[in-house]
């Protein structure tokens, strides 16, 4: 197997950095599901916990989308055509809910 | 002015091919598009669930006191409580937790692959390609565990009155769920699971054969051949988005 590399691929050595700062991340998306387990046991129901769920979970994307996907390292145009309407989305699931409520509201 | 003459000149230049717009190869563009495409339909799956479960009466009262009924939504923590091999007992999001943990870490895998591929690595990018492989295997595995669990449904079942497929208003006990009705909570509720998980089940199913595909070609030196590993980069790039879905189906289904 010594003539593995016979296509004039090189292989650049491992960045040890980089390597831990992935590493990181997982440690970061882990602690906060637990957080958020922890959170689900001890806390009342209600909005509050509900918004807090959620904060917690667009950190989570967040980190996903940064350190795993890259997304920030790609040109601007790029980034923000993705981003602008995750965030209008995120208004509507939000909006949304509100009109669930007043739903409820007019039904029961 | 020559300068503007140079300048309208690139400007020509965008559009004649064979260049890169947004600085991203086109098929980590188009990737990208899809993704997008895609988070908008299941942005439509969580606006969904979010507006049918909040025009539901909220069950009101200790979490532990919880009694199924389809006159009210149900508390996830009590109805997603099982493990296999243990039958019967109480284990609150203990399995989902699990399933989380699967999913965040085959994602990690995923990422030290693209890492390894971004050095040239074969063996490095094999390794955690199989790494990933064998998460995304394991977590359908335990969807697959809770689509029967949640199917076939508890031993008591529930005491419920509802409208059959006969149109009639019948009542009767329960068990497991079905489109028409469940013993958890209102229809809706095992509607909108089916539909959520599912999908994102499919999804996965999708990513692993993707892995597959990817696993396959560089074990084999396609991409050595090629002279470099975007083909990961991009499966990655779908393989993270599915992780992305998930923890939104988690927090909504299994938190909220």
């Amino acid at each position: 197997m010594a003539h593995d590399h016979n296509n004039g691929l090189e292989v650049i050595p491992k960045d040890p950095a980089k390597i831990k700062k992935i590493w990181m991340t997982a440690l970061i998306l882990l602690l906060i599901t637990a957080f958020e387990f922890v959170l689900a046991f001890t806390m009342d129901r209600g909005v509050l916990l509900y918004a807090l769920f959620i904060i917690l979970t667009i950190v989570k994307a967040y980190y996903i989308m940064m350190e795993f996907m890259h997304l920030g390292e790609e040109a601007k145009p790029l980034f923000y055509s993705i981003i602008v309407p995750i965030i209008f989305l995120i208004w509507l699931v939000i909006a949304l809910m509100k009109e669930g409520a007043e739903i409820f509201q007019m039904r029961w | 002015m020559s300068s503007t003459a140079i300048e309208i000149k690139s400007k020509r230049g965008v559009w004649g091919g064979g260049n890169e717009p947004l600085k991203a190869s086109y098929g980590k563009l188009m990737m990208w598009f899809f993704l997008l495409s895609d988070i908008f339909t299941f942005g439509a799956f969580l606006i969904t669930y979010g507006a049918i479960r909040m025009s539901y009466p909220a069950y009101e009262g200790a979490s532990a006191e919880f009694v199924s009924s389809n006159e009210y939504w149900p508390i996830p923590e009590m109805i997603f409580d099982a493990l296999p091999l243990l039958h019967g007992m109480h284990f609150p999001l203990v399995f989902v937790g699990l399933m989380t943990f699967i999913l965040i870490m085959s994602s990690v895998t995923m990422v030290l692959a693209v890492e390894a591929g971004h050095r040239n690595d074969r063996s490095d990018v094999v390794k955690w390609l199989l790494w990933t492989l064998l998460g995304g295997i394991t977590f359908l595995s335990c969807q697959a565990w809770e689509w029967s669990h949640f199917i076939h449904g508890t031993d008591e079942g529930t005491m419920l009155e509802y409208v059959n497929s006969l149109n009639r208003l019948v009542s009767e006990t329960v068990f497991g769920a079905n489109l028409l009705v469940n013993e958890y909570g209102p229809a809706p509720f095992a509607q909108l699971f089916f539909v959520i998980t599912g999908f994102h089940g499919f999804h996965v199913t999708i990513g692993v054969v993707l892995l597959f595909l990817a696993f396959y070609q560089a074990a084999v030196g396609i991409y050595e051949q090629r002279g470099h590993y975007e083909m990961v980069e991009k499966i990655g790039l779908y393989w993270h988005f599915v992780d992305l879905v998930w923890v939104f189906v988690f927090t909504f289904f299994y938190l909220i």
